[in-house]
């Protein structure tokens, strides 16, 4: 109870919780990979961080599976592929697998049931190839970030080469309750993460790497150990099983002791972080030259009668994967994308699934937090629980007073967002929630600001100009009456000699 | 104020505690020291405990009435009766009915409600509550009664409680031989009087006290029983270790410091450690959320505070026990400690400025 030397030293890992985790119905079974494919496929032009692809495609066009639909669209973006064989059908607005499902582009495909792919070459040494070669061929294979967040991996292919980076971490950690398709990957598909993981070094001219895993998972772990077992630079490591730890920070903390400073970067201090799925799609689309097509999703919650993980073609409606596993809908009170900590709710089940859908659960309402808000105690457990060193309730507080920058003053853009704080209130007070409130009221507060700057600013420019052709106008007046009087004094002086 | 109908993000799911499940716990922490007080004081102590309760539940119905709130949803919270049972304990156990429902009326009036309610007060409404009642009725808040465990010859009979509770200790004819000093009132009288340690005490059984069997407050006098009742709540993870460690540590440094310097003027930190109110206090009142800081460093820093003044009022003071003042000053302090003691943000120094990046040199591949 009383560790005199905790103290004095920070531990490794601040804060953090150890929620339920509800892995065991998905982490035993194999990766279902004779998915039915579905008739149509609703792929979003826009899966990743960063500006949509522009379609490369046209209503009516054939398309085989793996074929280009739309290009990336400058620096930071990705190209979206079909992922079957099949007929665009159409090219336009669908809901989005967002809350708001606000409409988003999206291609159409109907599939012909071939699934056939496109011709491609592989390539019999991928070493020879350079690393900038290695890094073009990622973003051409449309591979983005898998854990979730969804940023185009070239690009910090490229930021590896170009900073110093001594350290490639790859997580392994996948800390959120109820998801295991990691865990999976890794149980099944070890030797080709690590390929990936080669691959990856060669592309950012970076020496080693560490995977990290939850300890949680001693078959991925001894799966990966096994794998990476002839390639000395590639360390497989224990972490411990507490949310958040695959949050990067937390993980490259962990494991190389570093910390990033605020703002900055994990470059910053030579570190740079991909998860394995991520991993594995640089080997498929390398080695094999496959973009990025399919990924593979848990599908859980209570409500789900055959809970397990499918590899699933990109833009399969959520609706189909849920009848596959036998979702009992009325049973179901909240569907989320992701995982229950940081995922998002959906509307309805109507949705796509998208390059970084990690899990679609359907829970009941025993496991969703049903009781009523009730007012903050000051218990602190959310200060406890906040892996980034916050104090939630303060920020609630302010925010609920709306004092947005006085949230700021006490770190609210530090927030990652990561759900601990929610999590263990014993009021449950939607913490989580009254921060992005705030984060995107400040950041539409801001662009009212600009926007006011840059009215008066064309205010003030249009007054300088009507003063300036005013005064014009006067002077030309002036000079015009000047003319006439000279006119007129010289005709008296022409009419008093005449 | 912002409205928020259904949050889509956030954890969509939860540990199952709950504000009701953390009060129940604390409830059953004290339950043991009060149910030995109740046996120990007999009938009028249970009248009296059973007035202060239902005043406070009623009190903040009334408030929640008046203000327009939903009242059985806060009532349910169980934080009401919480403030009555901690009001209740604190109080001597004799006390007139009216003490009780004007200690519950305060703690939950003054104390909470005209903050905004549950978690808006500054100052612990229990305490709040006592120090205004010692202030303001020093007689009846210093009648101590003897040990007189129900049913014993000495005990008043069922009647003769209800005059003691509703006409006053004085309507019971035996009523001068049925009080007296708790043990630092009597040693604060006796140093007055130039009597120094140890003869003092030479009637004094440590172990007696210990447990209980000794004149104080209603659920106050078992130290044994509220330190138990504490430990299981840090155990059970409702307080942490930070404030009773370092309020009861404090006291011990000091008072031995001075024991040993002088034995005659100060007494052994035994003594202090017995009185069941510095248990209490370090355990249930110092530990209230509301009140007290919200980091580990901060909760230490307060604890610290409130050992110190126990201390000093205890030994300088014209009270013998401090307690209640120590909190309520600290509780003032708490927004200030909040302020300077907050937890290093990740990334940041502790002044909020961003790290500056290690730059660690490493031969690139060639």
């Amino acid at each position: 109870m009383l560790n005199l030397s905790r103290l004095f030293k920070e531990p490794r890992i601040r804060g953090g919780v150890h929620a339920e985790e509800h892995k065991a119905s998905t982490s035993g079974r194999p990766i279902v990979v004779d998915f039915p494919l579905p008739e149509k496929l609703y792929i979003p032009l826009q899966q990743h961080v960063g500006k949509a692809a522009e379609p490369a495609v046209r209503v009516g066009d054939r398309v085989l599976k793996g074929q280009l639909l739309a290009h990336s669209q400058g620096m930071v973006s990705a190209p979206v592929h079909a992922s079957s064989s099949g007929m665009i059908v159409d090219i336009d607005d669908y809901p989005a697998p967002h809350p708001s499902a606000l409409p988003i582009r999206t291609v159409v495909l109907e599939t012909d049931g071939e699934d056939q792919w496109i011709e491609y070459h592989p390539i019999d040494d991928p070493f020879q190839l350079t690393p900038e070669e290695i890094s073009l061929r990622v973003g051409a294979a449309g591979i983005v970030g898998l854990g979730g967040a969804a940023f185009p991996s070239a690009v910090k292919l490229n930021l590896g080469r170009e900073n110093k980076i001594h350290t490639l971490l790859i997580n392994g950690g996948e800390c959120e309750p109820y998801l295991t398709c990691d865990d999976r990957l890794m149980q099944e598909r070890a030797a080709g993460i690590i390929d990936g993981i080669r691959l990856m070094l060669h592309g950012m001219e970076t020496r080693q790497a560490i995977v990290g895993i939850e300890d949680n998972k001693p078959e991925a772990y001894a799966a990966m150990q096994d794998a990476a077992h002839a390639y000395p630079f590639i360390k497989v490591r224990q972490v411990p099983t507490r949310y958040p730890m695959g949050w990067d920070r937390q993980l490259i903390r962990y494991l190389t002791n570093l910390e990033v400073p605020a703002g900055g970067r994990s470059a910053d201090v030579g570190v740079i972080m991909h998860n394995v799925g991520t991993a594995y799609s640089v080997h498929r689309a390398i080695r094999f030259s496959q973009p990025l097509v399919s990924r593979i999703v848990t599908v859980s919650g209570g409500a789900v009668a055959r809970p397990r993980n499918i590899e699933v073609p990109i833009g399969t409606l959520i609706s189909e994967l849920f009848a596959f596993c036998g979702v009992d809908q009325a049973a179901t009170k909240r569907i989320i994308m992701g995982g229950p900590m940081m995922g998002d709710a959906l509307p309805h089940s109507r949705l796509p699934v998208v390059k970084a859908s990690s899990g679609v659960l359907a829970l009941t309402q025993d496991e969703v937090r049903n009781t009523a808000e009730q007012p903050c105690i000051r218990c602190a457990q959310c200060v406890g629980a906040c892996p980034a060193g916050l104090l939630p309730l303060d920020m609630a507080n302010r925010i609920r007073n709306n004092q947005l920058d006085a949230a700021v003053d006490i770190g609210l853009k530090d927030c990652i967002s990561c759900g601990s704080c929610s999590y263990v209130c014993p009021s449950n007070i939607p913490l989580v929630h009254y921060f992005k409130y705030a984060t995107g009221e400040l950041a539409a507060r801001q662009q009212a600001q600009r926007k006011s700057e840059h009215t008066k600013r064309l205010m003030d420019e249009r007054n300088a100009r009507m003063a300036r052709i005013k005064k014009r106008q006067e002077e030309e007046e002036q000079a015009r009456l000047a003319a006439k009087a000279e006119r007129e004094r010289l005709q008296t002086e022409q009419g008093t000699l005449a | 104020m912002i409205a928020i109908r259904k949050p889509n993000s956030g954890a969509h799911i939860g540990t199952n505690t709950t504000v009701q499940h953390i009060m129940w716990q604390v409830m059953l922490a004290i339950s043991p020291a009060t149910a030995f007080g109740l046996f120990c004081f007999g009938w009028p102590a249970l009248n009296l405990f059973i007035i202060t309760l239902l005043s406070a539940v009623l009190f903040e119905a009334f408030c929640l009435r008046l203000a327009g709130r939903l009242v059985k949803p806060v009532i349910m919270d169980g934080s009401a009766l919480l403030t009555g049972w901690l009001v209740a304990m604190t109080l001597p156990p004799w006390a007139p009915w009216w003490i009780g429902a004007a200690g519950a009326g305060i703690a939950i009036i003054l104390g909470k409600q005209v903050y905004g309610g549950l978690g808006q007060n500054l100052f612990n409404p229990a305490m709040l509550a006592r120090i205004a009642l010692l202030i303001s009725f020093p007689i009846e808040m210093t009648t101590w009664a003897n040990v007189a465990p129900v049913f014993s010859p000495q005990a008043p009979s069922f009647a003769e409680s209800w005059s003691i509770t509703f006409s006053g200790l004085n309507s019971v004819a035996s009523a001068d031989s049925m009080t007296g000093a708790t043990t630092l009132g009597f040693i604060k009288t006796e140093f007055s009087q130039k009597h120094w340690l140890p003869d003092i005490l030479k009637d004094y059984f440590f172990f007696l006290d210990f447990l209980g069997w000794t004149r104080g407050s209603l659920g106050e006098t078992s130290a044994l029983l509220l330190g138990l009742g504490g430990v299981w709540l840090i155990r059970q993870g409702v307080i942490k270790w930070h404030i009773p460690v370092s309020l009861l540590l404090t006291v011990t440094v000091l008072s031995s410091v001075f024991h040993l310097m002088d034995g005659q003027h100060y007494i052994s930190p035994l003594i202090h450690l017995n009185s069941g109110a510095l248990m209490c206090v370090a355990f249930f009142i110092a530990t209230d959320y509301v009140t007290s800081p919200n980091t580990p460093a901060g909760q230490l820093v307060f604890g610290m505070g409130c050992g110190l003044l126990i201390f000093v009022i205890r030994t300088w003071g014209s009270y013998p026990e401090g307690a209640g003042f120590a909190v309520l000053l600290m509780n003032a302090a708490t927004p200030l400690i909040d302020h300077y003691l907050r937890p290093r943000i990740y990334g940041r120094y502790r002044n909020g400025k961003p790290l500056k990046p290690k730059v660690i040199v490493q031969e690139r591949k060639s």
